[in-house]
């Protein structure tokens, strides 16, 4: 492996990243700066805690719900709050809804900003280079590579998160879904629907 | 400033390979304590998210395009522990001082993590100077990108869309500014707006007529039109 850039104090850390880490835990540790009860408590809200399944239930509610859908896209903070869905990455929501006239995607082609309440961490492919820097100016072949194809007729606007609000796709509820509870609803809404990398599931059995 | 983070519009990278909706949250345990160690060195209160950003940003462009997600983070946060004088070199190489640090008092406990998390970090912020735009006002991001209080500093206008002639689309407060913020110059709160920019703006062969950007963009960053 070739040597970090030297004059950065990062460089006197082991090379290798598990070691890395391990190196500079172990050193904080010792000088009372991190607890590593504290640590394991972090991993335990973003493994199991938080994750897209909150997302999936503001979608599902909002689909059944006209007034708290409308609650939602007129000011989401207040709404989210109260159903505990706030907390850091998430301080600032809007949710922006999918129309056949309109799909909305969400890229941060800076870092890679995301709102942790709803979704969790984001994953790999979305804080990739590729993403970052495809999905504000090819959106479309971007969906290609999720299989995503949209009608001639919509158009894309992409939300490049460059301050600290973040946002929520709300996808089209799919066909066939009438009916259904909001925990069958949950089911069918997708990580990737909520950042508009993919399409809400179509219900079994219904007409695709 | 371009810089090697500034990726938005770059040509030459691949396929965005999906992984599977239930792949780990963490594809290495070290990702995980990664995460972990970041964000209760934040706790300590000796830098800001925009000062964290920016020392990533400021991994030289061979380390930031080499390094994984995860280890830019580690990189940056031994670079900030030191920048920030609460570890010295010594103490990377494991040779420093042994005993209790004086911001141990600080440190997050168990205890109070989970509620840390949840409360968050608010950039909106009361006062600051007055809205200059309305929603449909046609407006132009500043060129070049980059930041106009410190030579080479942190700013978030990405590199494409400066110069380019958008719209205000919503507001959304007055926010923290991050290219003072990120410098320990101050929060110096501006209004924020989001700003559509047509794709045929934006690029050469926009896919599409229909298509649009939105940036999120402070009224610093805007010329009117």
């Amino acid at each position: 492996m070739p040597h970090d850039d030297p004059d950065h104090p990062h460089a006197l850390l082991p090379p290798e990243p598990a070691l890395r880490v391990k190196a500079l835990e172990t050193i904080l540790v010792e000088k009372g700066l991190i607890d590593p009860a504290a640590l394991e408590e972090i991993i335990e809200t973003y493994q199991n805690r938080i994750g897209p399944q909150n997302g999936a239930r503001v979608v599902a509610r909002a689909w059944s719900d006209p007034e708290f859908k409308a609650a939602l896209l007129a000011d989401a903070d207040p709404v989210l709050a109260d159903l505990g869905y706030y907390g850091r990455q998430g301080e600032h929501m809007v949710v922006v809804e999918n129309t056949p006239a309109q799909h909305n995607m969400v890229v941060c082609t800076l870092c890679s900003c995301y709102p942790w309440p709803l979704l969790g961490i984001p994953p790999g492919w979305y804080k990739s280079d590729a993403y970052r820097a495809r999905a504000v100016r090819e959106p479309r072949k971007v969906l290609a590579d999720f299989g995503v194809t949209l009608p001639e007729g919509t158009a894309v606007r992409v939300w490049d998160s460059t301050a600290e609000v973040r946002y929520l796709v709300l996808p089209v509820r799919p066909e066939g879904s009438a009916g259904l509870s909001e925990d069958d609803l949950a089911a069918l809404v997708t990580r990737d629907s909520m950042i508009g990398t993919g399409l809400a599931k179509v219900p079994e059995g219904a007409p695709s | 400033m371009t810089r090697v983070h500034d990726m938005g519009g770059r040509f030459g990278d691949g396929p965005v390979v999906p992984e599977a909706a239930d792949a780990p949250v963490f594809a290495e345990d070290w990702h995980a304590r990664a995460l972990a160690v970041t964000l209760a060195c934040g706790a300590l209160g000796q830098w800001n998210i925009d000062t964290s950003r920016h020392a990533r940003e400021r991994l030289s462009p061979q380390d930031y395009s080499r390094f994984s997600y995860y280890e830019k983070w580690i990189a940056a946060l031994a670079d900030l522990l030191v920048e920030k004088d609460v570890l010295t070199r010594e103490d990377l190489q494991g040779k420093g001082a042994a005993g209790l640090h004086a911001l141990a008092e600080r440190a997050l406990t168990a205890k109070n993590a989970a509620a840390a998390l949840a409360k968050g970090g608010p950039a909106d912020r009361q006062g600051g100077p007055k809205p200059r735009f309305n929603p449909g006002q046609a407006v132009r991001a500043r060129l070049p990108a980059d930041n106009a209080l410190v030579d080479g500093g942190h700013t978030r206008l990405p590199q494409y869309a400066a110069g380019a002639r958008g719209y205000i689309l919503r507001m959304h407060g007055t926010h923290v500014f991050p290219d003072s913020s990120a410098h320990g110059l101050g929060e110096a709160p501006e209004p924020l707006y989001a700003v559509r920019f047509p794709a045929r703006v934006l690029w050469a062969h926009a896919e599409h007529p229909g298509d649009e950007v939105v940036l999120d963009l402070w009224q610093s960053y805007l010329e009117p039109l």
